[in-house]
């Protein structure tokens, strides 16, 4: 169970952290000390206290944006989570049902966003619905293959146990299968997590009004390349938000998976 | 009473039965140990009675109702404990109460008592994984009980445990039957464990699996490890290496092994 143990935010997960933070400032200043003595031009590549400077500037027009995607992100997270725990617990119930559907699954995952995003676009318009879409079909799959692997993983020993004692098929999806499959779960959660603002970004990088794709794209065609650096950083804090959010709510989900052996 | 009247059972993969049809009768209050060769079907016979599978052929009786493919009707503890381990040790004994729909509270309070007798209370909020062997069988052995039926399964519950935990356990076993008297069909590869116990050993040949003994065992109760220094005992271990090792000694025993048990 060691490979679903959250990295922590507590003390000793910021020890264990720490030289990787030092790296971390280390490579910025590196940066910083390059660009400035090559005197490498600002659309070029920025140094780091430009790109500080470009979000302080721009953090109005940052907010805006960054709302817009957010709002995206969570309704889309949100949906695929709904879509994938119901269909992942449809197909693990129901053997049947998965053999139906589980090579398409499969297929699915296998078809590049990229290339369905404009078809979203040219169906549903540019308003909120086609990103929503995208973060649904980036998020969708890991949610649903963890929550079936957790399922059939269950050990089917503890079947038998509670077959003995007679119990249902549903007393033994919900005393045993679905929490044996949590950590799995959560597994899932976090990855999709981690990509659900990026199916955003995507979404919004084809035809938008508002949203940290829009910024970006506006940026990297003005050559304000300061910008673009801004807006990866905050795509990349957005996602670890996403993620630190899923972790925390693991941790009180699965208070015995803290418990050392 | 526990009855089982001609109950045979195969599997489609082998031609091999894996139990001969099999009589035996277990009184109320009895402890009957079985023992036999690896693989001759005691577990097979377990999960028949516990409904977990079909027989081929014959009934099962309890207490003058068939049973057999109908779960429920008694306390099983397998080998491994099998506490879940996302559930705390007082959470784990009520499962049993969880899976019948009983009243969680009182079952809480039901599983904290014997807790306390234990000695355990201490340890109702913690989970499995933070209790040592011997407490974890315990727990599982409570669970099995507090599943609140009088017959009892135990297959090699003490199996996976080393020497000296075995023999605290065996006496804690013995202490805790003397006072509650269930029925108890334990299954075991340990011939002293098996005397030490039970009022009837029985022992099963290599698969197909069929009753080649059926020994009492006249040691008066209640009983202290010592009866196994005894001269009664140690003829009578002899007996069953003996059966035992005839059974074996073709394949799976060295039964050199097994002589050297003797002394
Ligand atoms: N579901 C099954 N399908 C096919 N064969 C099985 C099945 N379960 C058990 N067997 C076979 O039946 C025989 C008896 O198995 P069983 O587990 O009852 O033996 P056992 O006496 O409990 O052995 P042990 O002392 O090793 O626990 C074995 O040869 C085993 O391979
Ligand atoms: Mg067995």
């Amino acid at each position: 169970m060691d490979k679903y143990r959250s990295q922590g935010l507590s003390l000793s997960g910021i020890r264990r952290n720490f030289p990787a933070f030092i790296l971390l400032i280390l490579v910025l200043l590196l940066w910083e000390i390059v660009v400035k003595g090559l005197k490498v031009p600002l659309w070029l590549l920025p140094a780091p206290s430009q790109v500080g400077k470009a979000l302080w500037q721009t953090r109005h027009l940052l907010l805006q944006h960054t709302f817009t995607t957010v709002l995206e992100t969570t309704a889309g997270f949100g949906l695929a989570v709904a879509a994938g725990i119901l269909t992942g617990l449809l197909m693990g119930i129901f053997p049947s049902v998965k053999r139906l559907f589980y090579p398409f699954l499969i297929i699915s995952q296998t078809i590049p966003l990229i290339a369905v995003a404009p078809l979203l676009i040219l169906w549903l318009g540019y308003g909120l619905l086609p990103k929503i879409i995208t973060v649904i079909l980036v998020c969708y799959f890991p949610v649903t293959i963890s929550l079936l692997e957790g399922l059939e993983a269950s050990d089917p020993d503890y079947t038998r146990l509670l077959r003995s004692m007679g119990a249902s098929r549903w007393q033994i999806l919900r005393l045993v299968r679905w929490p044996h499959a949590l950590p799995s779960l959560f597994a899932g959660l976090k990855i999709a997590a981690t990509y659900s603002v990026m199916g955003a970004v995507i979404g919004e990088w084809l035809g938008a009004s508002s949203g940290l794709g829009v910024y970006l794209t506006n940026s990297s065609h003005s050559f304000l390349t300061d910008r673009v650096f801004a807006a990866i950083f905050t795509i990349t804090v957005l996602s670890f938000v996403y993620f630190l959010v899923i972790s925390l709510l693991g941790r009180l989900a699965l208070p015995w998976l803290k418990i050392e052996k | 009473m526990l009855a089982l009247q001609g109950v045979s059972k195969s599997y489609p993969e082998y031609r091999l039965p894996v139990l001969d049809p099999i009589d035996l009768e277990i009184e109320s209050g009895q402890f009957v140990s079985l023992i036999g060769p690896s693989g001759c079907g005691k577990s097979t016979l377990c999960n028949l009675i516990a409904g977990l599978e079909q027989p081929d052929g014959g009934t099962i009786m309890l207490n003058g109702r068939p049973i057999q493919g109908s779960a429920g009707n008694v306390g099983y503890m397998p080998q491994k404990d099998l506490l879940l381990p996302w559930r705390t040790l007082l959470d784990n004994l009520i499962l049993g109460s969880e899976v019948r729909r009983q009243d969680k509270k009182n079952a809480r309070s039901e599983a904290l008592v014997w807790l306390k007798r234990l000695g355990l209370d201490g340890f109702s909020s913690h989970y499995p994984q933070q209790l040592s062997g011997g407490m974890r069988q315990r727990a599982a052995l409570i669970r099995t009980i507090l599943f609140g039926q009088d017959t009892l399964l135990l297959d090699e519950p003490f199996g996976a445990l080393d020497a000296l935990t075995r023999r605290q356990m065996q006496e804690w076993l013995l202490a805790l039957w003397q006072e509650t008297r269930h029925t108890v069909l334990f299954i075991t590869h340990d011939i002293e464990e098996a005397m030490l116990l039970s009022d009837r050993i029985i022992v099963l040949s290599q698969r197909p699996g069929k009753i080649v003994k059926d020994v009492s065992v006249p040691f008066p109760r209640p009983r202290h490890p010592d009866i196994l220094l005894r001269k009664e005992a140690i003829k009578l271990k002899k007996e069953l290496l003996e059966l035992l090792s005839a059974e074996v000694k073709d394949e799976l025993y060295d039964s050199s092994v097994l002589e050297k048990q003797v002394l």
